[in-house]
């Protein structure tokens, strides 16, 4: 690697010739604070809170888009630097909606943790607030704006078009006026977001949120005419810890059933059975299509985000996409059937919460197709965040809690279910299945690992019973529009395809724990909760999907067999084309 | 080919055109015709002649008589008398070129005062040629020069005598044109490009408009030149959709252009590809900015990215670009064709050539003037300019537009070139110049350019889109009486914070108008808080109408004009002004005949 020697503070220190200031920085300990930087997605030297002196330029530069060179010299900590730093941020606060108590990023905002660490004691400048009586938009059923809190960092426009390619949001107006949102000041709701929740993600204070549910899941549960069963999606466990201070990558999954029995639900089950479930219906589908000349590529269709988005953007592919409904939509369908029997309710009496890493799952569980006898197959969603709050309202000591299983008739799930959290799971865990069911015998190398990872698109050949198949597993829309313009143009031809509408897949969903920038450049999350899947994944007595003995059970007594026609009718869905303007 | 006895020359510029010069072509070409006089008198819709302020120009030749403020109903009287009849028709003379009512001696154009003293250079074919014809601009060495570059010179030998002129972006900032035209020279790229900033945006401003109008073959010829010297086979000009005669005259210039192969491939058989093309832009000021500007090209936001990657190195669609203005083009074909020394001899030490500049404000020439380096400002405020209407006296000069500053009047010997104008708060800009008499409240004008900076700001910075806006506050509340000593410190630190931190050239400079003024107008910022009174009588909120009882003959003649009855008194004895009611129209002070009242 090429280096050059730069002078840091009056320190010598010799760094990557590719790094900026700012990474150089942090390579010699010295923290430059930042607002609108964003590492590997916004970086765009808007903010001017990372400025520095740098000697011989003109005026203060910003350090996350400077680039070092041979014999620079940087001063991060000059007075000109502080109190330039100081009045930007004074700026930002004059125009800022400082109702902090009552925000829902409260003691976890970047621009407060700034005026904290920047020590501004007073804010000099009064005067107009530029969105004064700017309206929040809460139309969507995913994702709540209120451009009262914004400051304008881009970061949502930058995961928006860049990350996700799905743009539907970006600057408007200039100057003083300048705000974010859709064309034509449309709702997000209106226009073709595909709900994955990254705008939120990247945040770095309360603009932007998930459209709270948790009041009506709070009156659900009060409610003793209804049955409130809640489930919880694989990539849940490994992140709700991080809302109570323990570290990323943390697991919580017994704490996590502990807690949500606590706080009054009637059953616990895990979404990770339906996950194995999933991968019965899906994996019958891969195999029927491979050998008796389906369409393929089939394409997963597990990330609501992902289905939105090629509904509007990929009709083409729309008959590609696996027919099988999403773990959690199959579990709700077959709560209020199978269960609603066993249990002897009236389904109308259940009601199903998901709890989600998820902000499009909100908008999926709206799906009129996803229904049932006039029921919704899941009633609500709520996010891994909002489960958080809600266990800090019912006053649950969740670190302490002790560990407990999820409740019985739906109890064990296999380690191919809990993979599904992270980029490459699915596929792999419909790797483990089709494979022995077209070799017809157990294997026991059944970890693909080469799909495992973060790298962009993974592709990989992967020899079954004498067959090659060929796969593809895409994490982030930008990726997956790569790799669909790729088969599209018949440069790249698969058997099966695997997409996530989130970079890393659901364990950096749009509805988990936020990880501010600092942090970020530090700790890969989508790495460190993946290894805390795989790890969840390796402690399993279970691994494979089809030797679940819930999944037999199921089958045997209620389903029949994968693909059979009441599997389909409970467990299968159609998909719409959707117009992009 | 006709050869004609006369030419009729109509400024076809949009100041002109603003004053009805196209009827008053038409009604030549008219006249011309049922005369019979269409084979000996050739009628030319020219660029500008500098004068705007005294159109619709006219100038027959061969005499050289300058008329203005023509009129159609003008051009019968012109036909008959002088074309038909060699009479000068005295009364329509610019009065300049007619020193005394009564002789015959007529002054040519180059003695009288307003183009004495100055050069045109970058403006050389503007009121001379028809701009709509490419054999007009050849027959005064058009395409000699790229000709010339592309036969006998090689690419560095371009790029050498540009540097050896000094010649120096007129944009604004004075970057040595030459050097970075080897900047981009010396990246390898497989594509690069040549863009031209033609996006004017200060107010008032209209340089290059003129340019653009009156002589947009050099520009193109220029590109050529620029292209060859670097490397590039594709241009842009960004030119803002408000100028549509220039855009229209551009389109025509690269139409001929390419039917006479000086654009396109193979450029003079040398093996030299060169196109071009023309981008619009939708006015916002910050796209005169280069990295916005190019942003705009490409199909986005107009707005600024940081530096480094310089242009140079990553431009236009992250290919090495030079991208330089209008006028800067202009003067590239001339030093080729007159060689660098000849260019390098006019002007200052550091600054050479000469600068155009659009004269407005209070001053008795309006109009566009172009001046070798290091005329003072005096020179063309008082001779060039004519001086300050009224018999007011001077005050201060305004340059750069909203990113410039205030020049006092104790600074009005300053030569004017880059290097001046800097170390005295302002800066040479693109070429306005505002001059400003006594009655100018210096407050009231730092507030003026920071209202528009406010609104072109484009929102991407802190510093820019929420500073500008905090400044343009607390002068409101200086200008409104409600200010306090302590702002005036608030002020200036908060602009000095913007000045360092803000992302690109129009946040760094949207200081300057109020750190100028409060550099030599301190007691003024100073009036407005601590006396709570305009010196200059300009901020409403603080001025008090009163009649003077001494000089009030009470004639009533104010209270009967007075929109809001409030002033009240009895016939012949003084009368006196209500100032709850008072709206400070001021309606009052011009109607009285005695001077009784004051403010």
């Amino acid at each position: 690697m090429q280096t050059v020697n730069i002078k840091i503070n009056g320190k010598e220190l010799s760094v990557p010739a590719s790094y900026t200031v700012l990474e150089a920085a942090r390579l010699a300990n010295i923290d430059i604070p930042t607002l609108c930087y964003l590492k590997g997605v916004n970086q765009i030297g808007a903010c001017r809170m990372c400025v520095v002196e740098i000697k011989g330029a003109r005026s203060l530069q910003a350090a996350c888009v400077y680039p070092v060179s041979e014999g620079m010299e940087v001063s991060t900590n000059s007075a000109l630097v502080r109190e330039s730093r100081k009045t930007t941020l004074q700026l930002i606060l004059s125009n800022h909606d400082k109702k902090c108590l009552t925000c829902v990023r409260n003691r976890n905002c970047e621009l407060q943790t700034l005026s904290d660490e920047l020590g501004i004691g007073d804010i000099p400048f009064e005067g107009e607030v530029s969105d004064a009586r700017c309206e929040i938009d809460n139309m969507s059923p995913s994702i709540v704006r209120d451009n009262n809190k914004c400051v304008l960092c881009r970061r949502c426009i930058s995961v928006c078009k860049n990350v996700q390619t799905v743009s539907v949001i970006d600057a408007k107006e200039r100057g003083f006026k300048t705000n974010i949102g859709c064309a034509f000041d449309k709702s997000l709701g209106e226009v073709a977001c595909v709900n994955c929740g990254q705008c939120i993600a990247v945040c770095p204070v309360g603009a932007l949120y998930e459209k709270d549910t948790t009041e009506k899941v709070w009156q659900a549960i009060e409610d003793t005419a209804k049955h409130v069963v809640v489930q919880t999606a694989p990539a849940v466990r490994v992140a709700l810890g991080e809302e109570f201070g323990m570290p990323i990558g943390s697991r919580v999954t017994g704490k996590m059933v502990a807690a949500l029995r606590r706080m009054g639900f009637d059953r616990v089950f895990d979404t990770d059975t339906a996950a194995d479930l999933t991968i019965m219906e899906e994996g019958t589908e891969v195999i029927e299509r491979i050998t008796q000349g389906g369409k393929l590529p089939v394409i997963t269709s597990c990330s609501p985000g992902w289905v939105k988005f090629c509904e509007h953007n990929y009709p083409e592919f729309l008959d590609n996409l696996s027919t099988a409904k999403s773990p959690h939509e199959m579990f709700g369908a077959l709560i209020k059937s199978y269960y609603a029997d066993k249990a002897d309710i009236d389904p109308k009496n259940i009601v199903v919460v998901s709890v989600m890493p998820c902000t499009a799952k909100k908008f999926e569980a709206e799906r009129p197709e996803l229904s049932n006898g006039g029921n919704q197959d899941v009633d609500m969603v709520i996010t891994t965040r909002e489960l958080a709050r809600m266990i800090k309202q019912a006053g649950v000591d969740f670190v302490n809690l002790p560990d407990e299983a999820f409740d019985n008739p739906f109890g064990g799930a296999s380690g191919a279910g809990v993979i599904f959290g992270a980029t490459g799971g699915v596929m792999e865990a419909a790797l483990r299945t089709v494979a022995e069911v077209l070799s017809g015998k157990s294997l026991d190398d059944y970890e693909y690992k080469v799909v495992r990872g973060t790298d962009d698109i993974k592709r990989a050949e992967v020899d079954v019973a004498g067959r090659t198949i060929k796969a593809a597993v895409a994490h982030g829309l930008g990726n997956a529009r790569k790799l669909l313009d790729a088969v599209k143009a018949g440069k790249e031809s698969y058997d099966f395809i695997e997409i996530m509408a989130c970079p890393g897949g659901c364990v950096t969903g749009g509805g988990q724990p936020i990880v501010d920038a600092k942090k970020q450049m530090d700790i890969n999350v989508k790495a460190e909760r993946a290894k805390a899947i795989y790890a969840e994944d390796k402690s399993l007595p279970i691994r494979k999907s089809h030797e679940n003995p819930v999944i037999k059970k199921l089958y045997d007594e209620f389903l029949e067999k994968p693909g059979s026609h009441k599997a389909h009718r409970l467990l299968h869905t159609h998909y719409t084309e959707r117009e992009l303007y | 080919m006709n050869l004609y006895r006369s030419h009729v020359l109509v400024c076809g510029g949009t100041g002109c055109n603003s004053s009805g010069s196209a009827k008053v072509f038409e009604a030549f070409e008219a006249k011309i015709k049922e005369k019979n006089l269409d084979k000996e008198v050739m009628v030319v819709r020219t660029g500008c002649f500098g004068l705007c302020a005294l159109g619709p120009v006219v100038v027959v030749y061969p005499e050289g008589s300058f008329y203005s403020m023509v009129e159609p109903g003008d051009v019968e009287e012109i036909v008959e008398e002088h074309l038909l009849k060699g009479r000068i028709v005295k009364r329509l003379l610019y009065s300049e070129t007619l020193p005394a009512e009564q002789s015959d001696t007529i002054l040519s154009l180059n003695d009288v005062d307003f183009y004495k003293k100055q050069m045109r250079i970058a403006l050389r074919n503007c009121g001379v040629i028809n701009p709509e014809k490419i054999e007009e601009y050849i027959a005064f060495d058009g395409y000699k020069a790229l000709g010339k570059v592309l036969t006998q010179m090689k690419p560095e030998e371009v790029i050498e005598e540009i540097k050896k002129s000094g010649l120096r972006g007129r944009g604004g900032a004075g970057f040595p044109t030459g050097v970075k035209w080897g900047f981009a020279a010396n990246v390898s790229a497989d594509q690069k490009y040549v863009a031209c900033n033609a996006d004017e945006g200060d107010p008032g401003a209209f340089m290059d408009r003129s340019v653009l109008e009156g002589d947009p073959h050099a520009v193109v010829e220029a590109m050529a030149i620029a292209g060859y010297a670097i490397g590039a086979s594709q241009g842009y000009i960004y030119v803002r959709a408000e100028y549509p005669i220039a855009v229209e005259r551009l389109q025509i210039a690269i139409k001929q252009a390419k039917e006479y192969g000086l654009l396109g491939k193979d450029i003079f058989g040398s093996g030299f590809d060169f196109d071009l093309d023309i981008r619009l832009g939708a006015g916002a000021f910050v796209c005169g900015e280069e990295t916005a500007l190019m942003t705009s090209i490409e199909g986005k936001r107009g707005e600024p990215r940081c530096r480094p990657p310089f242009p140079a190195v990553k431009g236009l669609f992250g290919k090495p670009t030079v991208l330089n203005n209008v006028e800067t083009y202009a003067n590239i074909p001339i030093i080729i064709n007159k060689g660098a020394d000849w260019f390098a001899g006019i002007g200052t030490e550091k600054s050479h050539g000469t600068k155009v500049f659009a004269l407005g404000g209070k001053i008795n020439n309006t109009g566009l003037v172009e001046v070798p380096m290091g005329t003072t400002l005096r020179e063309i405020i008082e001779e060039i300019g004519g001086g300050i209407p009224n018999g007011k006296k001077f005050k201060a000069a305004q340059t750069g537009g909203p990113s410039g500053g205030c020049i006092p009047a104790s600074l009005i010997d300053t030569p004017i070139d880059y290097d001046s104008l800097i170390s005295i708060g302002s800066m040479m800009g693109s070429g306005g110049l505002i001059v400003m008499d006594e009655d100018t409240c210096m407050v009231d004008i730092a507030k003026f350019f920071l209202e528009f900076t406010v609104d072109e700001s484009c929102g991407k910075c802190v510093p820019c889109r929420i500073g500008t806006k905090r400044m343009h506050e607390i002068l409101e509340k200086i200008t409104s009486g409600n200010g306090m000593l302590q702002d005036i410190d608030k002020l200036e630190a908060l602009c000095n914070s913007v000045k360092s931190s803000a992302l690109c050239g129009l946040g760094q400079t949207a200081a300057n108008p109020i750190l100028s003024t409060l550099r030599y107008f301190r007691d003024e910022y100073i009036a407005h808080v601590v006396d709570k009174k305009c010196p200059a009588g300009v901020c409403k909120s603080l001025l008090v109408y009163k009649i003077d009882p001494d000089q009030c003959k009470g004639c009533s003649i104010c209270a009967k004009h007075c929109p809001t009855n409030a002033i009240s008194g009895k016939l012949k004895s003084p009368y006196v002004i209500d100032t709850e009611k008072c709206i400070k129209c001021g309606v009052c002070e011009a109607k009285c005949p005695f001077n009784a009242i004051s403010r």
